[in-house]
């Protein structure tokens, strides 16, 4: 083997054992740096003959080209391979536990979702949301709403009061929603079509009672709705509300002082381990009273009864939330157990729509 | 109101059974709250012998009976445990297959210690009918064999209990009620005249009324030489089968009245009586011992009947004691009697007394039927006691007004949407006791006497309505008619909403809260005011209109902690309450988070775990905020807040010192304390009311978006400033350099600590330039930064960090 031969397999050896980038080019430096072996080699062609230079110099260009791919080589494989162990050192572990989102973990009380769902259902049938004040006087909560001072019918709400004023009046928490309806029409010209959702009281507290509660009532004054109509509305309402493609509903001849005919609602629905089921079954199960709005109501808030006529009706929001979801006892809405609330509440952007559903 | 299917037969010819009959008082406004059939779930228990009883061959306590059903049929043999079985009893025996109430299990056949038992011979515990389960029922020996023990016992009567709404008064007797079922067509309507009772004798006892608005009529009859004592079975049974508890005949009579004919009666003993009796209001001070045993203190606003003695009974709600009737009674004075319905409700109410005669006087009973309803008393006192009847004493009047109305009958279709025949209309009414005249378009109708919820047009509607049915109103689809379909919440229901799915999306969960807090708790947090005290609260400490949903949220939060789960964060958004005022009612957003419930999420956690601090409720409140449509930029920060936050932990969020939006921060120890909170609890309230409405832009599209063609700069510097220095002071200080040009302010590091003089603080902001003609050159770049530090330096005395 020729001298060359022997130099250019030394260095192809160094090249294929060096172990890291950093080695590889302390072998380029040997061979082709400035001081480099092949690199000393080529300069020793300038004291050649030309025949000699010639042959001499293929000769070491050769071997220095096939050291050049080599480094080129065997650089390739140690930056893959260092890639490669930098990769592993990086290694996460991705089994560890996520943390959940604050948007998968807020609540919406069920209230509340019930609220938008049944605000939805009647923006869709045209009625707009009216509100009204908690504390009331006892002319809105009682007077003009055809409760005779003094009268029984007003021993069925059993009503806070405040401390009667200087002048002799006192205000009261209101026993229902219908104040809402009184201030309404006072304040607006027929026709008029809202829904009054809020907050109610009454002094009472037991499995099925609690000091304040929620009612959304409907009032709707024109010439011409009746109690077909009123029946329609229900219906409607409620095989929207209860998600349901029927539902058997009774309407019973009933009593409050603000309507006239008073009629109370059943649903037909099937009990079952604490499950109900709407649109079968056997039982009846009272949801809302409603009837035509008693002429001594228009008359109190300035509307002809011969000219205008309408109907209004009520129901818990507390009872409707608890049917729809099955909530069994109504005290459990205002406890605030947070274990409840994250069972029963609704994530927050489960917004409530007629396109999407209402609780899909 | 209760009674049962005889007694209701006595006043309807009717066949119908008795599902049909309740289901159309239901339908009829008469709404059935329970029927109790005992005759239905006794069916199976029949009357039977027993022939022979035998000791059982492998148990001491137990016998062998053999038992003679009365069916003909072979002896059933019977184990049974029962003390007092023994051969010629007569008892009560059920086959297999029944389901007894008492055990709650449906029999079988058994064998018992070896030997076969057939049925069961049955304790009246067992039945249900009383506790007594000491052995097996023993009857008398000639109870028919074979029968239904319910029939046989008179058990047999179903009782029928309805919810009275309280317009109707002539229900509150059987004989109303039977009216209603007749005119739905559920049988003929009893209803013979009453014939008056001829007095023998003037009466000797005097009626005065005194203030004939709260009596507007007196009746009154004496009946000597009476004989009383218990009333005869018939009666007995009648008051027993709705739970009321006979006592002598007279008062059986006025019992029998007041369900009967929904006309409560008075007896007074005669002999007991001094004098004349007169119709007063009470003095304040006299008091009474009436007869549920109770001593009575009266007022002037108290109707009472008086002799010369003093008080003898409450009028229209219960008699006295001194005045009443015994078995020794042989002169009775029947009282019959209108009372004025508010005074009796209000005295009842005060006094604290629900007798049924106060439910009708309440309600208002029949004026017409005060002089008809003493005879058939005193028609009954004779039958069941003997005596002679005094001729009646009637002071003022003795019949109601008159009522009649004109009728359209288009009203029918125009407010029931429902046409309904004249024929039909007349039928129901008459049917009703209502009179009509005239063949329409308008009728006259008269009103009858018991009827004193029927006022009007509607009224009459209604009647008309619940009788053809209500569920033959055809339902008729309601146009939403032309109106565009719009948003119909209000600005402030739409803020609510969104503020609460805001929080919710900050991981926060929803509470309600009760509207009322402890009178302590509304003083703390600015409430309190005697306005807003309520006179009857329902627990002491849910006394005052709370001023703030916060201590309601505090205590929630606690409980939930109390209960196990310390990483808690609630918030509401709920009514405020600023005085009794309508615009005193407001919306306020709150939140509270405890523990590790930072804006991060819930828990300890291995990327971080922190506890909620000031900055959390901060960040919540400006989500509320921005969710409401806040104008965010011009909101400011001022260090502190309400007493009942930390001073130092704490900003309020205002815009001018005019508007006040609300507050944030960790609650102050004391106020934690005041409420029973453990540990810090940090806070934030937000006033929804305060925030102002934004201007209403004409057209939905966007403002045209402008995108600079030159890149921003961006220039980091660090401040060496007092510790008291605030942040915002730097922040603005570098915005005012050039609103123009600076576009946006950071700050990206806050440093106290080592290297740094103890009072002071690094505070690092990395200031945005946004090139607005062209690329700026870095001497224009140097000078707005020179300008940077210059104005910090001058607005907070801070000095560029080496």
């Amino acid at each position: 083997m020729s001298d060359l031969a022997t130099l250019e397999q030394s260095i192809l050896d160094q090249i294929a054992s060096a172990a890291d980038e950093a080695a590889l080019e302390a072998v380029r430096v040997s061979a082709l740096g400035k001081k480099g072996s092949i690199s000393a080699l080529l300069a020793t062609l300038g004291k050649m003959s030309p025949e000699e230079r010639k042959t001499e110099g293929a000769k070491i260009n050769l071997a220095k080209d096939a050291v050049t791919q080599a480094l080129a080589a065997r650089r390739d494989v140690l930056k893959a391979a260092a890639l490669d162990a930098r990769l592993a050192a990086e290694t996460i572990d991705v089994t560890l536990p996520l943390r959940e989102a604050p948007a998968e973990t807020g609540r919406i009380h069920p209230l509340s979702q019930v609220f938008d769902e049944v605000n939805t259902i009647f923006a869709d049938m045209g009625f707009a949301i009216a509100e009204g004040p908690d504390i009331e006087t006892d002319d809105y909560n009682f007077t003009k709403l055809n409760f005779p001072i003094g009268h029984p019918a007003r021993e069925m709400h059993d009503t806070f009061f405040f401390n009667p004023k200087d002048d002799g009046s006192r205000m009261l928490l209101r026993t229902h929603t219908s104040p809402v309806q009184v201030r309404t029409m006072l304040s607006q010209k027929p026709p008029i079509r809202i829904i009054c959702p809020g907050r109610t009281y009454r002094i009472d507290s037991d499995a099925t009672h609690t000091p304040q509660f929620h009612q959304v009532e409907g009032l709707v004054i024109d010439k011409g709705s009746h109690l077909g109509h009123l029946k329609w509305i229900l219906h409607e309402f409620c095989k929207a509300f209860f998600e349901v493609d029927h539902i058997n509903m009774r309407f019973r001849p009933s009593f409050f002082p603000f309507t006239e005919p008073s009629l109370e609602v059943d649903i037909q629905c099937r009990r079952d381990k604490g499950e109900i089921r709407f649109g079968e079954g056997e039982d009846w199960m009272e949801i809302l009273g409603c009837g035509m709005v008693h002429p001594n109501v228009l008359r109190a808030c300035g509307i002809d009864p011969d000219v205008y006529q309408g109907f209004a009706w009520g129901m818990g929001l507390d009872r409707i939330t608890m049917l729809k979801y099955g909530i069994a006892d109504l005290r459990q809405l205002f406890e605030n157990d947070v274990r409840w609330l994250n069972h029963y509440g609704f994530k927050p952007l489960d917004i409530p729509t007629i396109a999407g559903g209402l609780s899909s | 109101m209760k009674f049962t299917l005889s007694w209701l037969k006595e006043h309807l010819e009717t066949d119908e059974p008795l599902d049909k009959l309740a289901d159309k008082l239901t339908m009829i406004g008469l709404e059935v709250e329970n029927i109790e059939d005992k005759a239905k779930a006794l069916s199976p228990f029949t009357i039977a012998r027993v022939i022979s009883a035998e000791q059982h061959p492998n148990a001491d306590r137990l016998r062998v009976c053999m038992v003679d059903t009365g069916d003909g049929g072979a002896p059933v043999q019977v184990v049974c445990g029962a003390p007092n079985a023994r051969a010629g009893l007569i008892s009560v025996f059920s086959p297999p297959g029944t389901y007894i109430p008492g055990k709650d299990i449906t029999l079988g056949i058994g064998t018992i210690r070896g030997v076969e038992s057939r049925g069961m011979l049955c304790s009246a515990a067992e039945l249900q009918i009383s506790e007594d389960h000491d052995g097996i029922m023993e009857l008398p020996t000639d109870a028919p064999l074979g029968k239904g023990y319910a029939d046989w016992a008179g058990l047999g009567d179903p009782v029928i209990e309805i919810n009275l709404t309280p317009n109707r008064q002539d229900c509150t007797g059987v004989h109303g009620i039977a009216r209603d079922l007749a005119a739905a067509d559920m049988g003929k309507f009893r209803d013979p005249g009453i014939k008056p009772i001829r007095g023998e004798f003037a009466c000797p006892v005097e009626v005065k009324v005194e203030d004939a608005t709260l009596c507007p009529g007196f009746a009154l009859r004496l009946v000597r030489g009476v004989k009383n004592g218990p009333s005869p079975e018939w009666l007995q049974k009648r008051l027993t089968s709705i739970g009321l508890r006979p006592i002598n005949a007279l008062v059986d009579i006025t019992n029998f009245m007041t369900y009967d004919r929904a006309r409560p009666l008075h007896v007074f003993d005669a002999k007991k009586v001094q004098g004349n009796l007169t119709v007063r209001r009470a003095r304040d001070g006299e008091t009474l011992l009436a007869l549920d045993g109770r001593t009575y203190t009266l007022d002037s606003n108290i109707c009472v009947i008086a002799d010369e003695h003093g008080v003898e009974s409450l009028a229209g709600i219960m008699g006295g004691e001194a005045s009443g009737c015994d078995d020794n009674t042989t002169d009775v004075l029947i009282e019959s009697a209108l009372w004025n319905e508010i005074n009796i409700a209000q005295t009842g109410r005060k006094l604290g007394i629900n007798s049924d005669a106060r439910y009708r006087f309440e309600r208002g009973v029949d004026p017409a039927f005060m002089v008809p309803g003493l005879e058939l008393a005193t028609r009954l006192v004779l039958e069941l006691c003997g005596g002679t009847p005094s001729e009646n004493v009637v002071v003022g009047k003795q019949f109601g007004e008159d009522r009649i109305i004109d009728f359209p009958l288009s009203e029918v279709k125009r407010l029931a949407g429902i046409e309904v025949p004249l024929v039909e209309v007349k039928l129901i009414l008459t049917r009703l006791g209502f009179m009509l005249a005239g063949n329409g378009p308008v009728v006259k109708i008269a009103i009858p006497s018991w009827r004193t919820d029927v006022q009007g047009k509607a009224d009459i509607v209604e009647e008309i309505v619940r009788i053809v049915g209500v569920d033959k109103v055809p339902m008729t689809p309601f146009e939403r008619g032309e109106e565009p379909r719009k948003p119909v919440l209000t600005p402030m229901q739409l803020r609510t909403r969104r503020a609460k799915r805001a929080l919710g999306a900050r991981g926060m969960v929803e509470a309600v809260t009760w509207s009322f807090i402890t009178n302590d708790a509304a003083k703390l947090f600015g409430g309190g005011q005697s306005e807003l005290v309520l006179a009857n609260p329902i627990a002491a400490d849910l006394s005052d209109m709370r001023p703030s949903l916060l201590p309601g949220l505090v205590a929630a939060v606690q409980a939930n902690i109390n209960r196990g789960t310390s990483d808690v964060a609630l918030f509401e958004v709920g009514q405020v309450f600023r005085g009794d005022k309508p615009e005193d009612q407001l919306v306020a957003a709150s939140g509270v988070r405890h523990g590790y419930a930072s804006s991060n999420g819930l828990g300890r956690h291995w990327t971080g775990s922190a506890t909620a601090d000031a900055m959390d409720a901060k960040a919540d409140a400006f989500a509320v905020l921005a969710a409401a449509g806040a104008p965010m930029q011009a909101l400011q920060i001022v260090p502190g807040g309400p007493a009942w936050l930390h001073p130092g932990r704490s900003g309020t969020i205002q815009i001018g010192p005019q508007n006040v939006l609300g507050w944030f921060g960790e609650l102050h120890p004391r106020a934690a304390e005041a409420l029973g909170a453990d540990g810090p609890m940090i806070v934030f309230e937000v006033i929804l009311e305060r925030i102002p409405q934004g201007k209403q832009r004409a057209t939905r599209a966007k403002p045209v978006l402008e995108l600079s063609a030159f890149q921003t700069v961006s220039r980091d510097f660090a401040f060496i400033v007092d510790r008291s220095v605030k942040a915002g002071d730097i922040v603005r200080a570098a915005q005012n350099v050039d609103k123009k040009l600076v576009t946006d302010v950071t700050v990206f590091d806050v440093y106290e600590g080592k290297g740094i003089d103890p009072d002071k603080k690094s505070i690092a902001i990395a200031v945005t330039i946004q090139p607005r003609e062209k690329t700026m050159t870095d001497q224009e770049i140097d000078a707005v930064a020179a300008k940077v530090v210059a104005e910090v330096t001058k607005k907070t005395g801070g000095t560029l960090r080496a």
